[in-house]
């Protein structure tokens, strides 16, 4: 049984290494882009990817923007060029080699268009050498890490952008949240080892220190720890006014939850970030999470027909939003369409040829696009963002009565600015 | 009196078939590989997998009659069939129906009306008698198919799993075939879908395996004596164009398919390398160290730190004189890791290393050392190897720049990768004739007995774990130039445990093994992200039968073999 | 007598790290601890607290040490699975208790609301425990060491995921029980009423199932396979019948844990049982493997230092965020005493104790 198979799939890879030598028809357009075409036959599909984390504890975070991009193909009819759409999704698991490994995977894909992507910051630093590297752009709507659209961030990404903000403006905002509206002087900050969550605290304690207030404590937890009483018993130590834990669901349920059982901490005023911006936050942290602010992109500061993507939301798939970053994925879905309207080649059977280099370019020239987050441009460094923060604050511990963006009972609800 | 028995027994084997069902249903298995085809429009994985559970409710109860009545009545084994695919398909009817009146879903969360629809085949409730009807002829099938005689049921098997595994590589075939070119790109159309095989693919895999297998059993044997009756000259040139092939295959790969295939053999030959490794600690000197990620993770930070362009880069020398010095520092950690453990045995030497293991990565992703190691931020910017000289450092986050070719490329790093692998395989065999080799397996033997004879225990277990340690340091040192970045989440137990389970399952202190093994649990889990829902589950059963059928190994060497199918025969089959 | 100078280096040299590791570990202690109580960052109260929240994690890994040590002390196995058994009881003692809470029963009788679920979930948990014991390990009773491993290793990982399957990756909530909430005052001392009802459970169980081990039939004959087999099969011993009590028995305790332990954390997730089953398992070898007051012991004592170490310690040295050394804290233990002391704190198998 051994033999036969290792003998068959010999033949097959020497068919196809043999294939490799084959002689290939010529394209009847000639393709003078530094980083190729992708050609679309007549009757193929637009191929589009969405990557991101989709299994695992964080995976509402992934779905969420997914179906934003599901939703903007919905409103494009499902076709783009008289082609139907494709799009097919990797997980990469909010690690570095999951991301390497889900990018790999796309970069093999020459039927591939573009990408949007990826949910972790974490997974895009694993993974855009290789998408860069196979001439493919790949637009983020929800990594917030600083350094990933700085002016010097290297030529390994050159085929990335992102809708979102970036944490160096999330972390102000808390800060100045924290400082001018609830009038807190000292502040504690615990992280979960992640790297988005010791950047963004860094981020607020830096700000808050500029503002005029003191950090107490600066904590920190492993992943998967689940007892928290002794550190935050050692925060408590330090008599903070407010605390601050923009960690992932995992930490900030198990925090939430036995917060108000240690001495000192039974009135701190508790504030989480993107990371928690989920109802999962509110199956793991139980009745503590009312009251509790989170900070996250600005609902109602988006500029676009919110509503009506929220009602296009509700119709599709019943219930509320799961995260912060389904309208930003939305965006970032028809920034890459209308990229790829600008730029590529139609001929008169149908072919459709993208030159690689000019879709970056259009993408990374994007200007004035009006999208539902707001009127987004895009920075030579990829920052298409439109980043207006706000804080909001959990109404009811109920994870049944989550829903952000309800006009009349919104939970959470907004309250900063 | 017999009679009842067997029929009996074939209740029982249906009832557990049944539960079976059931559990795949309630894991989500049925309703996710529904979405997955086996031939496109036809046979959806989903079916395909309850079908194999009643077809083999029926092989089984069959193999029960012939066993309980120890004569030959066909009869009997068909209606035994009978019965297990019968009852089988009642169960899950059952199922169904009671799903109708009680809310399931409220434990099981696949209890849903989507697994329900897909098992009445979307008629309802009503047409829940087309269970038990698929069941009895599935489990007719499965017992007809015991009675076949070898000749026909043998290739039907192969054909039947290859097509499977056809259809499960699909995806993955009509991508590299379609980058090809026009002529393959049609071709790989024709056979593979978008999410499965093609009905015509399937009859040509189909009947192709048949014809090929029908050919060997017919014209094999005679083919061999042909090779085996060549003169010696004629033999040799054989091998030789055997061994070119495989070469030029293993060179040409990764032009033809791409840079995942590519990355997934480099995460194969990584492996590889750490099985090698581990296969001396473990197979060849019976040191069970459950901390070896301590070593990948050394290797891995040293080349970081040592070539990383980027705020935590020490010295920006190139990758070829960086990749040397994590070897030797791995090996040098030994004295902190292995030294102290010399002395403890067994399972208390597999805590202890795992201790360690724990600790090192628990540091390295400290806030307390993060100075040195990045912390949670990691080690980014790691240079990529140069085939000519670098350009001197310029400043912090600027790459060096490359007097050559830049092996940045999933594809480029895979020949160092498969180039290392082969290489350490080679060491490793030529050890294992050594005298050293020989010391090893005297201590895993009985650490006592090798003193008395001379051997110096400290020594050649040093010997052993730095050695092991090396080699895993290599392959921390590829990976990190792999992924251009390191972090400490990367370096858990579970890498540990994979690489033990991998020699283990390969055959241990067997060199093919390891290759076999990381292919199998490594490569494949890879390979198949479509399953990647259940990777672990299949993975932990696999674990499990293949301890319980072929605890020596998949390709074992000699001794374990031996070893093992006495030891078997020591403590009596069944307790 | 030809003991050549490199070898007594070598000698010299395992000496030395092996020192080299007592006095740093001693070395570390004391000055960080020195340094933090003179920092005096913590009041007496905070201190009483941290061994509060110590005992009462402790008394959880305590339960499911016992698991492992009657597992290890019978077949010399480590049954890689144990965590996961915790982690099927604690879905069991989840789904029980919301149907319950559902009807209002837990609210109107805290006592049964609390006992219910914990029986049920130890039911649950043997069962699945037997069923793994009949399918991954008894086909492999006489094979060498490592095989049993690698199917425990297989099975730790079919639970694991079978259980995502099923339940989905995401986590749920334990119904919090009323009578529980808030706090008691013990001797001036406040401790919440979760922590005292969950470490007096535990004990309550430990000392059940110390008296069956000791004072039962049943118990004397698992004391008996223990030490020998095969004599004890020539004495008329059922040893399978045994040896699949010892398996119900532990992962019943373990179960036991697992609703104790939801309702001090309060979440459930397919994941949970991976990182108590290794600290249980460690605390079982550091009270001494195949010991069951060891078990017990090594518990408290674990989860004391994991609590208190990190500011009583680490802090004092300088060590910036200790929390995230606190499993570098366990595995150092479970090191140290491997190294020095591998019998563990009450020494190995009870049956060392001759009647």
């Amino acid at each position: 049984m051994k033999r036969l198979f290792t003998l068959i799939s010999l033949l097959v890879l020497a068919s196809m290494v043999l294939a490799a030598c084959g002689p290939s028809a010529a394209p009847a357009y000639e393709c003078t882009d530094a980083l190729g075409c992708v050609t679309i036959a007549p009757a193929e599909p637009v191929h589009i990817a969405y990557w991101g984390v989709l299994s695992g504890a964080d995976a509402s975070l992934g779905e969420d923007s997914k179906r934003g991009v599901e939703i903007a193909i919905d409103d494009m009819g499902g076709k783009v060029l008289d082609h139907d759409i494709l799009l097919t999704t990797e997980d990469g698991g909010c690690t570095p080699e999951g991301g390497a490994t889900a990018a790999a995977k796309l970069a093999s894909d020459t039927s591939l268009v573009g990408l949007i992507g990826s949910s972790c910051s974490d997974e895009t630093v694993g993974g855009i050498a290789a998408i860069t590297n196979a001439g493919l752009t790949t637009i983020s709507p929800s990594n917030t890490r600083p350094v990933l659209t700085s002016p010097d961030r290297g030529p390994d990404y050159a085929g990335y952008a992102r809708t979102a903000h970036s944490d160096a403006f999330q972390g102000k905002a808390v800060a100045e949240f924290a400082y001018n509206f609830l009038k807190v002087t000292k502040a504690a900050t615990l992280h979960d080892g992640s790297a988005y969550a010791q950047a963004l605290q860094q981020v607020f304690a830096d700000e808050f220190v500029k503002l005029g207030g003191t950090i107490v404590a600066q904590e920190a937890v492993a992943k998967d720890a689940t007892d928290m009483k002794p550190v935050l018993t050692t925060i408590a130590a330090a008599g903070p006014e407010l605390f601050y834990y923009p960690v992932f669901v995992a930490v900030g349920g198990f925090v939430t939850a036995q917060i108000r059982d240690v001495a000192g901490l039974e009135d701190v005023k508790i504030i989480g970030s993107d990371g928690i911006f989920t109802a999962d936050l509110l199956k793991g942290g139980g009745a503590n999470t009312k009251g509790m602010y989170l900070s996250s992109p600005d609902f109602s500061a988006f500029t676009g027909d919110y509503a009506g993507f929220i009602a296009k939301h509700k119709a599709k798939y019943g219930g509320s939003t799961l995260s912060t970053f389904h309208a930003h994925a939305y965006d970032a879905t028809n920034i890459l369409f209308a990229a790829l309207e600008k730029v590529a080649v139609v001929e008169a059977d149908g072919t459709i040829y993208v030159p690689r280099t000019a879709l970056r370019e259009a993408i990374f020239a994007t200007k004035d696009f009006k999208g539902v987050t707001g009127t987004l441009s895009c920075s030579p460094s990829g920052d298409c963002g439109a980043p207006v923060i706000a804080v909001y604050e959990i109404m009811d511990s109920d994870p049944a009565s989550w829903d952000p963006t309800s006009a009349t009972a919104p939970n959470p609800k907004k309250i900063y600015p | 009196m017999k009679k009842e028995n067997f029929l009996w027994s074939a209740v029982k084997t249906g009832l557990i078939f049944g539960a079976i069902a059931i559990f795949l249903c309630f894991l989500g298995m049925v309703e996710v590989f529904s979405k997955r085809d086996v031939v496109e429009k036809i046979l959806t994985l989903g079916q395909f997998v309850l079908l194999a559970t009643m077809v083999s409710a029926g092989l089984v109860a069959s193999r029960r009659t012939s066993s309980l009545l120890e004569k030959n009545t066909p009869v009997s084994n068909l209606v035994a069939g009978l019965v297990a695919g019968l009852l089988t398909g009642l169960v899950l009817a059952l199922l169904v129906v009671i799903g109708a009146q009680i809310n399931l879903r409220a434990v099981f969360l696949n209890a849903s009306p989507t697994l329900y629809k897909l098992l009445t085949f979307d008629k309802g409730v009503g047409n829940v008698w087309i269970l038990p009807t698929i069941g009895v002829v599935a489990g007719l099938i499965g017992a007809a198919y015991l009675l076949l005689p070898q000749i026909l049921s043998r290739p039907i098997t192969r054909s039947i799993f290859f097509v499977i595994f056809m259809a499960l590589f699909s995806g993955l075939f009509r991508v590299i075939m379609i980058n090809q070119g026009a002529g393959m790109s049609r071709a790989a159309k024709y056979i593979f879908g978008q999410t499965g095989v093609t009905s015509p693919g399937a009859l040509i895999f189909f009947f192709g395996v048949i014809l090929i297998t029908i050919f060997w059993d017919f014209r094999g044997k005679a083919i061999q004596s042909g090779i085996a009756s060549l003169p010696k000259g004629g033999q040799l040139s054989l091998r030789v164009i055997a061994i070119i092939v495989i070469v030029l295959i293993i060179l040409l790969l990764p032009l033809a398919s791409g840079p995942f295939i590519a990355q997934v053999i480099v995460t194969v030959a990584l492996f590889v390398l750490m099985g090698l490794g581990l296969n001396i600690t473990l197979g060849f000197a019976g040191l069970l160290d459950l901390g070896f990620v301590a070593f990948y993770a050394i290797g891995a930070y040293t080349v970081g730190l040592l070539t990383s362009y980027g705020p935590f880069g020490l010295q920006h020398i190139p990758f070829w004189v960086a990749v040397p010095i994590a070897v030797l520092v791995s090996m040098g950690a030994v004295f902190m890791l292995g030294l102290p453990v010399l002395g403890i045995r067994g399972d208390y030497l597999a805590i202890a290393t795992l201790g360690f293991g724990e600790i090192v990565r628990l540091l390295a992703g400290s806030d307390f050392l993060a100075p040195f190691f990045g912390g949670p931020q990691g080690i980014i910017g790691i240079q990529k190897p140069c085939l000519g000289l670098l350009e001197p450092f310029v400043k912090v986050d600027v790459p060096r720049i490359c007097n050559g070719i830049e092996l940045g490329k999933p594809q480029d790093i895979y020949y160092i990768a498969v180039a290392s692998a082969l290489l350490i395989a080679f060491a490793a065999w030529r050890l294992r004739e050594s005298r050293l080799g020989r010391a090893w397996m005297s201590i895993r033997e009985d650490e006592d007995v090798a003193e008395a004879l001379g051997v110096n225990l400290i020594q050649t277990k040093l010997l052993a774990y730095m050695l092991g340690a090396a080699m895993a340091g290599l392959g921390g040192a590829i990976f990190a130039t792999l992924i251009g970045s390191i972090f400490a989440t990367s370096m858990q137990l579970l890498v540990s445990i994979n690489v033990v389970s991998l020699i283990i399952v390969g055959g241990m202190g067997s060199i093919p093994g390891v290759i076999v093994g990381a292919i199998a649990l490594i490569g494949l889990p890879e390979l198949l992200r479509e399953i990647s829902e259940f990777r672990y589950l299949l993975y932990g059963m696999t674990l499990i039968i293949m301890m319980i059928t072929k605890p020596e190994g998949l390709w074992p060497s000699q001794a374990t073999r031996r070893e093992l199918h006495h030891a078997e025969v020591e403590a009596g089959v069944k307790v | 007598m030809r003991t050549s100078i490199g070898e007594r280096l070598l000698d010299l040299a395992v000496s030395g790290v092996l020192w080299g590791f007592r006095i740093l570990l001693v070395a570390g202690i004391l000055i960080g601890t020195i340094a933090t109580v003179r920092a005096g960052k913590y009041t007496s109260e905070q201190w009483i607290d941290f061994v509060v929240f110590g005992i009462s994690q402790g008394s959880i890994y305590a339960l499911i040490a016992l698991g492992y040590t009657m597992v290890y002390g019978i077949l010399r196995m480590i049954n890689f699975a144990h965590g996961d058994i915790f982690m099927t009881g604690a879905f069991a003692g989840y789904f029980l208790a919301t149907w319950l809470n559902g009807t209002g029963f837990i609210d109107n009788n805290p006592v049964l609301g609390l006992v219910i679920p914990i029986l049920f979930a130890m039911i649950v948990a043997g069962g699945i425990a037997m069923l793994v014991e009949r399918i991954a390990y008894r086909p492999l009773r006489g094979a060498p060491r490592l095989v049993p491993l690698i199917s425990a290793i297989g099975a730790s990982f079919f639970l694991e995921y079978a259980f995502r399957g099923f339940f989905g990756p995401g986590v749920y909530a334990y119904p919090p029980i009323k009578a529980l909430e808030g706090e008691w005052n013990i001797l001036g001392i406040a401790v919440l009423k979760v922590q005292v009802v969950v470490a007096i459970a535990a004990f309550i169980m430990m000392a059940i199932l110390y008296y069956i081990v000791m004072f039962t039939k049943v118990g004397k004959a698992m004391r008996a396979v223990s030490e020998s087999k095969d004599t004890a099969a020539l004495m008329g011993i059922d040893v399978n019948r045994i040896i699949v009590s010892t398996f119900a028995l532990g992962a019943a305790m373990a179960g036991a844990a697992g609703v104790l332990y939801s309702l001090i954390y309060r979440q459930v997730g397919f994941f949970m049982g991976f990182t108590p089953g290794i600290k249980a398992f460690t605390a079982a070898v550091l009270g001494g493997i195949g010991n069951i007051p060891g078990a017990m012991v090594g518990g408290l004592v674990l989860g004391i230092f994991e609590s208190v170490g990190p500011s009583l310690f680490l802090e004092g040295l300088g060590i910036p965020r200790p929390y995230q050394l606190k499993d570098a804290i366990a595995f150092t233990m479970l090191v140290m005493i491997l190294l020095f002391r591998p019998s563990g704190i009450l020494g190995e198998r009870i049956t060392t104790k001759k009647a």
